[in-house]
């Protein structure tokens, strides 16, 4: 394909569709109807220079929702979950913006709100996808605000967990102020300790030892009691529960450190260690609050995804339905479901009929018929037509709550990790506490006025700096460049487990595939009909409905215009098209007779018209780009890999066949996945999950290792290790690459920081080493060590990348 | 020398201010976005597109 891609998401534009725009004075293409809308929507905003801002393609927009779906943000006791009061009567709404992708985004959204009457200030956070709208209640109400931001292409949905997000921006702004005090106090201490090692000797500046010591106590309190403090809580807290991790060897060297270098202050005797206090404290807050942003970025970026639940819901009241919050929902209630609606609760199907897509409960893509006395469950979304369901079941006694149960069960049952450095720190404390205790007896009987001093430099060169940064550093530093290759990675033993996993677990729905079902093949069985004309004609005729199938016909939409369109539930639909009657749907209903598709995979739909059958259309899901290579890849690296599946249609073999696993098996319920992976891990496997849908949280949580896709639902990311977030599959063996690495680059610090202390240990019993040089080997070992380390982040991972184009490019619809 | 027994303090002192006004950027939320403020200035505001009602939108 030779034309240029979308305009607005980058992707490749299929031929046929004509959907174009003026953009900054050029005629440009777009994709989709979608795309045409916001991009339009932009343009006479005046904006268009967000296209030359912007750094990236944006999200590809579903067409626009009716004002009315957001109507129900406006009821007052939804409100109350987002909206709060402001000054002056106004009302501020914090949103969390799907889409945004970089600091463009964050103009555009502020210019475009920003000239909407009735608001007052509008602040945009790109790195947590946080917007804070202030508005004036009288004027402007908060589901304009929701449109507004969906016609420039955003995903709007209420910050509802704003106290998670309120206790994470405290951590991480009190992180920020301990590194602080601790990297001023270490520079100012550094300075008067250079003084004394130059100075202390010699008669001229020997009287300012005591003053220098005075000064330095005075900068490095602050620097124990403030910064260092988080190490001293969790200490306590490991103690409590009788756990020697690694801030116990720390809290105990800074404390001692501090506590004998206060008494030599004081009585002037001895020898002071503010300085290797301060720069140790420093260092190792500088570790933490970077493997601590990477780990946040990743709990809020997993907020940005649809609701599981709609908020509220349409119930009957007599005749008239009235919008009511979900919460209010109890038994007996009958509600409306409109085509698109999510179920929110579990019930029976008084009336109507319609397809619902269950695949998030059960994994199964094809929707399931109901009809009057059907079951429908919550979580599912209604396909084609309106229903009429009874409730029987809300809150907490739905299916979908008793997953949510299922997931905490098998949290429980997770093979546990052990980290290294903990193992590592049982017992290197009781080494060193024996060390120091073995020179203080020695000195006793040698000079007892030395022991003292002695025992203290035996804490303090042994000091566990190199030792507690060689893990984390490593970590954050490998976090780093996984969430730049597009693996966010939440759970902080994933790269800790990953090494060592030799499964890998696929889960079919949405992460093999695009999630979107495309044209595969088109058969024509009528001279005088090219697939243009095929495509063009179905396409008017599917779109006005929202059954899932017709988003395959998306790009060619608004060609042709169709009218008096007809569904029939789970058979097809027909209409005008230009004056003609068409019909589309299954075999049987389109052509009235019944007739046999072509062999050949996907779903066969049939057009016809009164005459006869025109073109059987195939429609499938297709792999992503990335899943043949990226099995590929597992393979050399020696990982078996499997595809599982609670598909029930031959599709599970069609794609299983094309991503090159041998290894799958279909129509397997979620309680059947657990049972099969908690076999495998009984044989002694490491599994490696990655899914997407509801029905595989348990078995994301019971994995050694997890990975959701970032389009998976809310649950199933919040119980993943890592996201994968531009949907590019090679990332996964990239990512085991790098984490081998990474484990590495541990061993090598490790070893490192024993070896340093291992030496540093006997020259410290024999009492030859002075503080200055206590300090010079700490800090030269802990550099040593976050250099290493930061090979990570520039690691070049070895990819096969040229078989694939960027995330963003791959091959289009109609290839 | 005995300056230092003067200047030693004011540095202290200076040290304590800097931290201030650290803490005072820090709690401000000066920080919390490192990625969208520093490139806010290459977005020009098209004034000749925007109408005056826009340009007062934010205060």
């Amino acid at each position: 394909m030779t034309s240029p891609p979308c305009y607005h998401c980058g992707l490749p534009v299929p031929a046929g569709s004509n959907f174009s725009l003026v953009i900054e004075g050029q005629a440009r293409d777009l994709c989709c109807p979608g795309c045409e809308a916001v991009a339009s929507a932009i343009v006479a905003g005046g904006l268009d220079g967000f296209y030359r801002y912007r750094e990236g393609a944006s999200e590809r927009p579903e067409p626009a929702q009716s004002l009315e779906r957001w109507a129900a943000y406006d009821l007052s006791e939804v409100q109350q979950q987002y909206v709060h009061d402001w000054d002056g009567g106004h009302k501020m709404a914090a949103l969390l913006v799907g889409g945004i992708t970089c600091a463009a985004c964050v103009w555009l959204i502020e210019k475009h709100l920003a000239h909407l009457a009735g608001i007052e200030k509008v602040s945009v956070n790109a790195s947590t996808s946080r917007a804070q709208i202030v508005f004036d209640p009288a004027q402007f109400k908060p589901s304009q605000l929701f449109a507004a931001l969906e016609r420039i292409g955003y995903r709007p949905a209420p910050a509802t967990a704003a106290n998670r997000e309120s206790v994470i921006q405290a951590e991480h702004r009190g992180a920020l102020r301990r590194l602080g005090v601790a990297g001023l106090g270490t520079m100012q201490v550094m300075m008067f300790a250079i003084a004394l090692y130059f100075g202390a000797g010699t008669g001229d500046a020997g009287e300012f030892e005591g003053f220098f010591r005075w000064v330095s106590l005075l900068v490095a309190t602050p620097v124990v009691f403030y910064a260092a403090q988080p190490f001293f809580s969790a200490a306590l807290r490991g103690l409590r529960a009788r756990h020697l991790g690694m801030d116990v060897p720390v809290s105990l060297a800074i404390g001692l450190a501090y506590g004998a270098s206060f008494y030599a202050t004081v009585s002037g005797t001895g020898e002071v260690y503010f300085e290797s206090i301060s720069m140790f404290t420093f260092f190792l807050l500088l570790g933490r609050t970077v493997e601590m942003r990477a780990r946040h970025s990743a709990g809020l970026a997993r907020g940005g995804l649809a609701q599981l639940l709609p908020i509220t819901v349409a119930r009957y009241d007599g005749d008239e339905t009235v919008a009511v919050s979900i919460a209010a929902l109890a038994e007996g209630d009958r509600i409306l479901l409109r085509p698109g609606d999510t179920v929110p609760a579990d019930g029976e199907v008084v009336e109507g009929e319609s397809g619902v897509d269950e695949s998030l409960l059960s994994g199964e893509s094809a929707l399931q018929r109901k009809f009057a006395g059907s079951p429908v469950y919550a979580g599912s979304v209604n396909g084609d037509s309106s229903l009429i369901v009874r409730v029987t079941a809300a809150g907490k006694f739905t299916r979908l709550s008793a997953i949510e149960r299922l997931v905490e069960r098998a949290q429980l049952e997770k093979p546990s990790q052990v980290a290294l450095a903990d193992r590592v720190a049982g017992v290197f404390v009781g080494a060193v506490l024996l060390a120091a205790l073995g020179a203080f007896a020695l000195w006793w009987q040698l000079d007892p006025s030395r022991a003292f001093w002695v025992a203290l430099s035996v804490l303090v060169v042994t000091c566990p700096c190199a030792l507690s940064l060689a893990t984390p550093a490593a970590l954050a530093s490998a976090t780093l460049r996984l969430q730049q290759l597009g693996l966010l990675v939440a759970g902080g033993n994933l790269l800790q487990t990953l090494p060592r996993i030799n499964r890998v677990v696929f889960d079919k729905t949405g992460t093999l595939t695009r999630g979107e079902p495309r044209i595969l093949q088109i058969v024509l069985l009528r001279t005088g009909w090219d697939e243009q004309r095929v495509k063009e004609v179905a396409a008017a005729l599917e779109s006005q409905t929202r059954h899932p199938l017709a988003r395959a016909f998306r790009a060619w939409r608004g060609n042709r215009l169709a009218s008096q369109v007809k569904v029939h539930t789970g058979r097809g639909l027909e209409g005008l098209v230009e004056g003609a009657a068409y019909r589309l749907g299954s075999g049987g209903f389109a052509a009235r007779v019944a007739v046999v598709p072509p062999a050949g995979g996907g779903q066969w739909i049939l057009l016809a018209d009164n005459s006869g059958p025109i073109a059987w259309i195939a429609l499938g899901d297709k792999l992503r780009a990335s899943a043949r290579e990226a099995v590929q890849q597992l393979h050399r690296l020696g990982l078996s890999v499997e595809l599982l599946s609670g598909d029930q249609s031959g599709e599970v073999q069609r794609l299983a066949a094309q991503a090159g696993i041998a290894n799958f098996r279909a129509g397997a319920s979620p309680e059947d996945k657990l049972s099969h992976m908690q076999r495998l891990q009984r044989e002694g496997e490491r599994v490696l999950m990655v899914g997407d849908g509801l029905n595989d949280v348990p078995v994301l949580s019971g994995a050694d290792a997890s990975v959701a896709m970032m389009s998976a639902a809310d649950l199933a990311q919040s119980r993943a290790d890592a996201i994968l977030l531009q949907g590019n599959l090679q990332v996964l063996p990239q990512s085991i690459a790098l984490a081998h690495q990474c484990r590495r680059i541990v061993r090598q610090n490790l070893a490192w920081a024993l070896g340093y202390n291992a030496l540093a240990l006997p020259l410290a019993v024999s009492g030859l080493v002075p503080p200055w040089a206590a300090a010079i080997g700490m800090s030269a070992s802990s550099l040593v060590v976050v250099l290493n380390a930061l090979r990570l982040s520039r690691a070049r991972v070895p990819v096969m990348n040229a078989l694939s184009p960027l995330p963003g490019l791959e091959p289009g619809l109609a290839d | 020398m005995g300056s230092l027994y003067f200047l030693i303090p004011i540095a202290v002192v200076f040290v304590a201010l800097a931290l201030k006004l650290f803490f005072w950027a820090v709690n401000n939320g000066q920080y919390d976005d490192l990625d969208t403020e520093g490139r806010r200035i290459l977005f020009e505001d098209d004034a000749r597109d925007q109408p005056a009602a826009g340009a007062d939108g934010e205060k």
